[in-house]
């Protein structure tokens, strides 16, 4: 027993089940996230449209006897997500005829993969007996978000390409084109950013969202909240840009309206998934909502302070206090990233979908052009404030 | 008659103008029949080229002008160089009145058009709303022409005259009197086609009834074609009397195989279910008649006792191949010389054909239809009930004289030195033998559409089809080659009796006879038959073609 | 013929649509407050509330067979009804009636009617075009069984679900 607490304490091992645990974990939780990101859809949307949607599905407690009734939580329709997954699992897995087989197959692992895979370099809490809470703490958080979400759009175009099936490529195409030019004003829109803070490492840029400040609201810091000072103000004015480019750019990314191009269903009857059913189908829905969550987690750590809340201190405490603080931020830094969701929904059924080529202008004529000029206003200013 | 060469006499033609173009006429021509083939249709309920002409319907009015004569009884031509016609003030009959030269009809004027609207406000006043439950609906004249030519509403406020309704007025004719519009056709039809003078119209006027003679019914084996002729619901037909809306009805071209005339028909079918045959007009054969008794003689096909699936050993083989195998190996035990063939004169030209196949694969010797006979009339029922005698004759079923070795194969079987039996489509019994002697037999092949006493003894029973389930081609008394179309598919597994044949034959031989289509046979049995070189089942077309033969 | 829209003029703050965004945000937002503060009734929870009550009398419903003030089935199986229906769902076969039975003078009646109600699309044709006003589309919406065998609905359930129909013109009364 305790030659196996003493191997799980030697460093690599510790690394290795720490990460694992904390891969298992924050999978466990997106799945999740996504199921109730999917219901609160409904559910918002519905409200919005003087609506009830789904209120019925509770659970069937009944079925366990002991006299207990079923249990339907006071909304209502909390048991949803898991019907609906349950019905996706049990649907009839069906592969049409002339689709070319495997990269039909393949596709929708590539897309739910590059959204998860990109959730690995995400702080999502500050730090559980000394573990920091990310999983793979690298010099290059944003560049490997772009990298490996811009791997999504490879999931996209198979699918509709392979489908063999009019709707589905022409909605593959869309969303290529989509991708591709948002990804331009995405990258550039950061690059404000890495030049006030000169840092790619995202622990390290929600360590100095702490100490100086969020880079959107720079008067809350880890002491008393503040007016912000000149300097502040003048680096937070490109900031804004950015944020504003980036979220917009984002909505884009993750195909929402509305830039729901790819998949309007008007249009295209679905787009790039028209022919996909059951379980590949849901692939595709995972990863499209989990996209969605690691775009949020990504605004949220890059201007919103990450994990961070002022009045709540990190979990670098000794013992049990450090716990319960560690797992404090990981709320803060969920509800956060909830907060966010919460806005996708509602931008979602306000808005009316673009014309094409109104996206494509937005895309390449304003929004590149904003970034660009962005950076050389951040390093004006930059260089003033130095 | 085409052999014959006549020199035909010169006919004189008139010049007519219809409607203000000139056409020419064969003088004798009815001005209904030359707006006709002018192309302008006259509505009509008395007239019928077929009868007389009474002129009492008032329907075909149409208006008449005369050429203008000048001082020198010439006609006075217009700037055209045409006869000017000198108008009649009030609008004529078009059915009673013949062309002549220079006559001038108009038949859609104002006066033309105000006429038909009255004609039809009276035909209508006693009229009763019967439609709903009237079968005349959808192919009645009185509705076409309501809505074609008619007013649109009533003006007649007073009470409709009542009359008898749904009266026998013969076996299979049921009357109507208030539907009746009075024209007759029925009372010349029996009078002049069926020569059967039962039905006349009493009373006066607005209580004008048709009715039969004093303690007489119209039970002429005619009757029925006064309903096909009655342009209103007033006689309508028993046996298809709430039945089905004719609009439902697919038509089919056919012919009716209850005697060697063979009277061309239009078979009605529904969902697989006959519902009725008509005459359909063929001047070389039926005119525009059938008899009562081929019409009716159809019900059998909807029997509920049609045999469903073949029997082979004395049980019930769903599997056909199967079944068709054991028929062979059965036929093939026994010696050629031991087996008789007996085929029906029921059967098209082309399971004939191939049932003198079968015979020369078994090489049977012993082969013959039966022949079926009754009392026959002048008009159009032959004394011969078998459709295709002549077809029989033609490919070498039986001898001229058909039936003649039925004794000698009747007393084979009594005998022992007759073991095997092929009978197709008749009952054995019709031989004058008894069915304990039909079970000496070692092996009886049959092909029936319904249970008898052959199938009851026959160890082997292959379902066929009826008439109105198959194609194929059957030679008529006179020699004309007509054609049978498909209008309700076969029940269960039976089959064409064409492909029963060829797998019976495929099945002895061993070898396939490469035919896979009814036109396929045709194509085999006119390369075999010099009567039949040049044709195909298309070329016999819809009214038949006149064979060679006498 | 190409005809030229023209295009609105629009102000600064309408192009660069972010004001439109919380313009639109400001309308959705409002609903979704007055939802969550119960303001809002325009759902209807429909197994416990139903709105048979506020039905409208040309609601159509199931199609059924009427019956007079004499007990008379008004159908006399003229099958306009199955040769009208878009979708082929009825199927009648017609009788005739005995000559002394009460309604003889009518003479035809529909031995067997029967209405397939997995096919019915509820379009009122067979009402429309029914001589006799003997077929009339219903109250009944909730038509569902758990059997193939139980959507058809024969004559017996028609009759049954028709029931009387009072103010439709009684024309055979006037017969003989």
């Amino acid at each position: 027993m305790n030659a196996i607490l003493q191997f799980l304490s030697d460093p690599l091992p510790f690394l290795v089940w720490t990460t694992l645990a904390k891969s298992a974990g924050l999978l466990g939780v997106v799945l999740v996230m996504v199921s109730y990101t999917v219901y609160a859809e409904r559910r918002v949307s519905s409200l919005m449209q003087d609506r009830l949607g789904p209120n019925r599905t509770g659970f069937p407690t009944s079925l366990l006897g002991f006299g207990i009734k079923d249990w339907s939580p006071f909304l209502g329709g909390l048991g949803q997500p898991i019907a609906d997954a349950l019905k996706l699992l049990l649907k009839e897995d069906f592969t049409p005829a002339y689709v070319n087989k495997f990269y039909y197959w393949i596709a929708p692992g590539l897309g739910i993969g590059a959204a998860i895979i990109s959730l690995a370099v995400i702080p999502f809490g500050s730090s559980i007996a000394g573990v920091d809470m990310v999983i793979a703490n690298v010099d290059i958080g944003p560049l490997f978000v772009f990298a490996i979400s811009s791997l999504g759009v490879y999931g996209i175009v198979l699918a509709g390409w392979s489908s063999n099936s009019k709707y589905p490529f022409l909605g593959a195409v869309r969303s290529t084109n989509q991708l591709i030019s948002y990804e331009l004003a995405l990258g550039l829109s950061i690059v404000p950013l890495i030049l006030i803070i000169g840092k790619l490492n995202l622990v390290e840029i929600v360590s100095y969202q702490v100490q100086n400040g969020w880079m959107l609201l720079p008067g809350i810091t880890a002491k008393a909240p503040h007016l912000p000072t000149l300097e502040q103000f003048l680096t937070w004015i490109p900031v804004f840009i950015a944020f504003l480019v980036f979220t917009i750019s984002m909505f884009a990314e993750t195909n929402r309206l509305p830039f729901d191009l790819p998949e309007a269903e008007t249009e295209l009857v679905s787009g790039y998934h028209t022919e996909y059913s059951s379980l590949k189908f849901a692939l595709f829905f995972l990863g499209e909502y989990t996209a969605m969550i690691t775009g949020s987690a990504l605004i949220v750590t890059l201007f919103l302070g990450g994990w961070h809340f002022p009045g709540i201190p990190d979990g670098s405490a000794a013992g049990w206090l450090g716990v319960m603080w560690g797992l404090v931020n990981i709320g803060v830094f969920l509800a956060k990233v909830v907060a966010f969701l919460i806005f996708f929904i509602f931008i979602r059924w306000t808005l009316p979908r673009f014309r094409y080529d109104q996206l494509m202008k937005l895309g390449w004529i304003w929004f590149f052009e904003i970034a660009l000029v962005n950076i050389f206003i951040t390093a004006l200013i930059v260089t003033y404030v130095h | 008659m085409s052999t014959e060469a006549t020199t035909p006499k010169p006919v004189e033609l008139v010049n007519v103008q219809i409607d203000g173009v000139w056409y020419q006429f064969p003088k004798g021509t009815k001005v209904i029949e030359a707006c006709s083939q002018a192309g302008k249709f006259i509505p009509r309920y008395c007239y019928h080229p077929r009868l007389s002409t009474p002129g009492n319907c008032r329907m075909c009015m149409v208006e008449l002008g005369m050429p203008k004569m000048g001082p020198d009884r010439k006609p006075e031509l217009g700037p055209d160089g045409k006869p000017i016609h000198n108008w009649i003030p009030r609008p004529q009959i078009s059915c009673a009145q013949e062309v002549s030269e220079g006559l001038g009809v108009r038949t859609d004027s104002k006066m033309v058009q105000d006429a038909r609207k009255g004609v039809l406000e009276f035909l209508l006043i006693n009229h009763p709303l019967d439609c709903p439950i009237c079968d005349q609906a959808g192919e009645c004249r009185l509705q076409e022409f309501s809505y074609d030519f008619g007013p649109a509403k009533t003006r007649f406020l007073e009470h409709k005259v009542k009359k008898p309704k749904r009266i026998q007025i013969g076996p299979r004719i049921t009357l109507d009197d208030e539907r009746c519009i009075l024209c007759s056709r029925c009372v010349r039809f029996m009078r002049e086609v069926a020569k059967d003078d039962v039905i006349g119209i009493v009373n006066r006027g607005s209580y004008s009834t048709i009715t039969c003679h004093p303690n007489k019914t119209l039970d002429s084996n005619y009757s029925l074609n006064t309903v096909d002729i009655c342009p209103v619901g007033a006689l309508t037909s028993t046996d298809f009397r709430f039945k089905m809306r004719v609009w439902f009805l697919k038509e089919t071209k056919s012919f009716c195989t209850s005697c060697a005339t063979g009277c061309n028909t239009v078979i009605g079918a529904r969902e697989n279910l006959m519902y009725r045959q008509t005459p359909r007009e063929n001047n070389d054969v039926n005119e525009s008649w059938m008899c009562d008794y081929g019409r009716l003689n159809f019900h059998y096909l909807n029997s509920p006792d049609r045999l469903l699936a073949p029997v082979a050993k004395g049980v019930n083989e769903p599997d056909w191949t199967a079944a068709l195998t054991a028929t062979a190996s059965a036929l093939k035990s026994l010696p050629p010389s031991e087996v008789a063939l007996i085929a029906s004169g029921k059967m098209t030209n082309e399971e004939l054909f191939l049932a003198a196949g079968l015979t020369q694969a078994l090489g049977i010797m012993l082969h013959d239809i039966v022949p079926h006979t009754d009392a026959g009339d002048d008009i159009l029922l032959s004394t011969d009930r078998n459709p295709n005698t002549a077809g029989a004759k033609l490919l070498g079923l039986c001898d001229a004289n058909a039936g003649s070795k039925l004794p000698a194969i009747a007393d084979g079987i009594r005998g022992g030195t007759i073991k095997g039996l092929v009978i197709l489509g008749e009952d054995a019994t019709a031989l004058g033998l008894a069915e304990s002697e039909l079970r000496k037999l070692e092996v009886l092949v049959t092909t029936a559409m319904l249970p008898n006493l052959t199938t009851a003894s026959a160890g082997y029973v292959l379902p066929g089809s009826g008439f109105a389930e198959k194609r194929g081609s059957m030679v008529n008394k006179s020699g004309r080659l007509q054609r049978l179309n498909r209008a309700i598919q076969a029940p269960g597994l039976a089959r064409d009796d064409w492909e029963i044949l060829t797998g019976l034959t495929e099945a002895i031989t061993g070898t396939s006879l490469g035919l896979a289509t009814i036109e396929d046979v045709f194509k085999a049995m006119s390369a075999a038959t010099p009567a039949l070189t040049g044709l195909s089942l298309s070329k016999i077309g819809d009214l038949g073609v006149q064979l060679p033969i006498a | 013929m190409a005809y030229k829209v023209p295009r609105p003029n629009l102000t600064f703050a309408e192009k660069i649509y972010l004001p439109s965004v919380l313009a639109g945000l400001k309308i959705t937002l409002g609903h979704l407050w007055r939802m969550l503060r119960g303001k809002t009734h325009v759902c209807m929870q429909y197994p416990e509330e139903k709105w048979d009550s506020h039905l409208p009398d040309h609601y159509r419903g199931a199609p059924t067979l009427v019956s007079d003030e004499f007990g008379r089935t008004r159908c006399v199986a003229c099958q306009l009804c199955e040769f009208i229906c878009p979708p082929r769902a009825i199927r009648i076969t017609p009788g005739e009636i005995p000559t002394d039975d009460t309604f003889a003078k009518v003479e035809k009646y529909p031995e067997q009617f029967q209405i397939d109600m997995i096919r019915c699309i509820y379009c009122g044709l067979c009402e429309e075009v029914c001589p006799e006003q003997a077929i009339f589309l219903k109250k009944e919406y909730a038509i569902a069984r758990t059997s193939r065998a139980e959507m058809m609905h024969n004559k017996a359930k028609l009759i049954e679900m028709g029931g009387l129909q009072p103010g439709v013109v009684n024309k055979w009364n006037e017969k003989k």
